[in-house]
């Protein structure tokens, strides 16, 4: 087999592919051509490397080299000089935010450096679409070991005693889950794979499945030894494109070795997988009504229990996991629960993968240790809040969890802490909050979405979600009324107490938490009028301090309707009537001279307008007596 | 392809075992080809090509080859730096196909370097 010197991994994951990877892969592979390279250096198409912010991103191996927003252009140039000469391409490199410092190897590089990689430990090392590099890196020895030297009992045991908890959202005891199907006595069982991941800004197990395919699988084989199950069905979004595609030739692949099929490693153990595709509602990610949905019925969920281990597809004993906790199965297995338990706290131990995105430098996917502060997560990995902009908020857990204030930034992130602040861990979408975002309108965003993708099955959910979005959108419209903030407050709770799933039950969540930390914030819309962040139209008047205004014309420039008059050394004055509170004059001022006032004050700043004028006027006046 | 065993689990991992062990960094010796324009015009592209032929025949997979630009002692090349791990550096001049197999076997294979071929131990520091 072929050794070469240097592997160019070269990341692609949909991120990176949308920034134009393949372009690029065909590219790097026809210079490579050209200079008659093609013995030495390979280029590998991997998963989601994580730093998608800065894609199409790859690593240049053995020098560990990492170049990022690579260009089509940028490729004779890295062949020449890097792959040629060694000298690596400068320009191209990392550089650090702050101090503009060029980090040239991936592994000094904060975002990676601080990371602990267990699920996405192959992320940008191997091609997903080869079985044999997930070989390379130990592939299917955790499943040989547990189908070879290892009862059910004993998998089962394995995996309660590393304290693994679902990584989908709600966090319950895997080995639990496990134990309570397989003593459950039936002649068919079904193993699960939930891969419909559907929270706003959370892309975790979309990159596993783009990453590392056959760890699924893996993972998979594990738990159906587990629970006796022969038969499994992977859940996933059509949304996913790639993801299908790949777990689709790693099912093929799987077979075709025997790691899937009859009579697995000779052990007479047999297993079946097969894909899904779900339509992409959310209601789906729910276990019951998913499995509605995989009958081929309407996605809704029904009342447990029954529990699904013991009446779930088909009314069969039944085990759904989420794509990142079949990830973290097999180094379980292979490493054993003492060595899982070493990360992490005691109630919630490993790693955990989160999706980063918002108002953050270091847009991406990361996995750490539980039990690490939110702050480092945000500020050391992420990088922080990018253009001097101030951190508000950062919302975990989607539209199921809340908004959590910088006070308590320092919260370990592990199930219960989290919970604590009203908040959940969730499947792993943190979304960051700047000083420019309104909680109202964020609430309101979140109850959106919940309210469209209730399935309408139970009346308090149905109903109560769109009543709740009826409030926070008269809020965000000054039509707010003193007592709408305890009304939300109260049907919150009465939502959370009688919802049927926990799409119900947990869709209050956002307005709750934004009550709790925000609620001067909901007190302003209401009884001032005025959304002091600027995002709600009705509620709010721009205006210039012209005492600060150093006439610099860049909101003039930015305004889409020209409403900023003004010229040099003429303080800037904005035209109310044409104003549409578009906000960009207030984020183009470096001088903090662009002001957001309450509603009421559009009139007042109309007279100001005016008098001005007429001053104006009087001194023309006087002028014209002197001559 | 049949069914795989358990011990196929090794073999298919044994066969990717030089690959991986360049991209998680556990190579023992680093090699420095100088491809400089001095470097490729003396043949260092045969000498690279050489050294890659003897890693793939002896089926060794902790090796790692680099190149980098002019090394400054032109009319010496192609050269070549051995790194062995713990060890100083050895820098080789005036090499060829033969010299390098040569260097390959004695030196990075076991670790004897090949005095007459060498210039120097010890690099300039660089970046």
């Amino acid at each position: 087999m072929e050794t070469y010197r240097t592997s160019v991994m070269l990341c692609g994951g949909t991120g990176c592919i949308a920034g134009g990877s393949l372009k690029l892969k065909k590219a790097l592979d026809e210079e490579i051509k050209r200079r008659d390279l093609q013995k030495e250096v390979n280029v590998v198409l991997t998963g989601c490397n994580g730093f998608c912010a800065e894609g199409p991103v790859m690593t240049v191996y053995p020098d560990d080299i990492f170049y990022e927003k690579v260009t089509v252009a940028d490729v004779p140039v890295i062949v020449e000089e890097h792959f040629i000469k060694g000298r690596p391409v400068g320009r191209l490199m990392y550089k650090e935010p702050v101090k503009k410092q060029t980090i040239p190897l991936m592994r000094e590089i904060p975002f990676f450096s601080l990371q602990v990689l267990r699920a996405l430990r192959n992320k940008g090392l191997i091609d997903a679409e080869k079985i044999d590099e997930y070989i390379a890196r130990d592939g299917y020895q955790a499943a040989a070991k547990a189908l070879t030297e290892m009862t059910s009992e004993q998998v089962v045991n394995e995996i309660k005693a590393s304290g693994l908890r679902g990584r989908g959202g709600a966090g319950f005891p895997t080995g639990m889950k496990w134990e309570f199907c397989s003593k459950v006595k039936g002649e068919q069982k079904y193993i699960l794979c939930n891969g419909d991941e559907g929270d706003p800004g959370a892309f975790m197990d979309r990159s596993v499945m783009e990453a590392d395919p056959h760890v699924v699988l893996e993972g998979m084989i594990i738990g159906a030894k587990a629970i006796g199950a022969n038969k499994g069905f992977i859940y996933v979004r059509a949304e996913y494109p790639l993801a299908v595609h790949r777990l689709q030739l790693a099912i093929a692949q799987a077979k075709e070795y025997g790691l899937l099929g009859n009579n697995i490693f000779g052990t007479g153990f047999n297993l079946d997988i097969e894909i899904y595709l779900g339509a992409g509602a959310f209601v789906c990610g729910e276990e019951t009504a998913l499995m509605r949905s995989l009958e081929g019925k309407r996605g809704m969920p029904r009342p447990r229990p029954p529990f699904p281990a013991v009446k779930g597809l088909w009314d069969c004993p039944t085990v759904l996991n989420n794509v990142e906790t079949y990830a973290n199965i097999p180094q379980i297995i292979l490493n054993g629960a003492d060595w899982y338990k070493t990360l992490g706290t005691e109630k919630s131990t490993g790693t955990k993968v989160f999706a980063l995105s918002g108002a953050i430098s270091n847009i991406g996917l990361i996995e750490v240790p539980m039990g690490i502060p939110l702050r480092k997560i945000i500020f050391d990995i992420g990088g922080g809040v990018p253009k001097g902009r101030k951190f508000k908020a950062v919302q975990l857990g989607g539209p199921s969890g809340g908004c959590i204030p910088e006070h308590l930034l320092d919260t370990p992130v592990t199930y219960e802490d989290i919970v604590q602040t009203g908040a959940i861990v969730g499947s792993g979408g943190m979304v960051v909050m700047n000083d420019l975002n309104c909680m109202v309108s964020v609430a309101k965003f979140f109850l959106e979405f919940t309210a469209e993708e209730s399935c309408g099955k139970c009346p308090p959910c149905r109903v109560g979600t769109t009543l709740m979005l009826d409030l926070l959108t008269k809020i965000t419209e000054g039509k707010g009324l003193e007592t709408d903030i305890e009304l939300l407050q109260d049907m919150s709770l009465d939502i959370i107490a009688t919802s049927l799933c926990g799409l119900g039950q947990t869709a209050p969540n956002p307005v709750l938490t934004t009550i709790k930390y925000f609620r001067d914030e909901y007190e302003s819309h209401i009884k001032e009028k005025w959304c002091k962040t600027g995002v709600c139209k009705e509620l709010c008047t721009f205006y210039i301090d012209e005492e600060k205004c150093k006439a610099c014309g860049a909101c003039k420039r930015v305004c889409p309707q020209s409403a900023v008059a003004g010229e040099k050394k003429v303080a800037h004055r904005i035209d109310q009537s044409k104003c549409i509170q578009c906000r960009s004059c207030y984020e183009a001022c470096k001088f903090d001279s662009v002001k957001i006032g309450p509603r009421s004050m559009r009139e007042t700043v109309e007279n100001i307008t005016d008098q001005s004028a007429l001053r104006d006027k009087m001194i023309e006046t006087l002028a014209g007596k002197e001559e | 392809m049949s069914r795989l065993t358990v011990d196929d689990l090794k073999r298919i991992k044994d066969q990717q075992k030089a690959t991986f062990t360049l991209r998680e960094g556990g190579s023992r010796v680093k090699v420095t080809v100088h491809m400089g324009t001095c470097g490729i015009a003396a043949g260092a592209r045969k000498v690279m090509e050489a050294l890659l032929d003897e890693i793939n025949k002896s089926n060794v997979s902790d090796v790692a080859v680099t190149t980098s630009g002019c090394a400054g002692l032109c009319s010496k090349e192609p050269m070549a730096t051995v790194e062995l791990l713990n060890a100083a550096p050895v820098k080789y001049g005036s090499l060829n196909e033969e010299k390098m197999r040569k260097i390959f076997q004695d030196h990075i294979l076991n670790g004897h370097p090949v005095e007459e071929y060498a210039l120097v131990v010890g690099s300039e520091t660089a970046y």
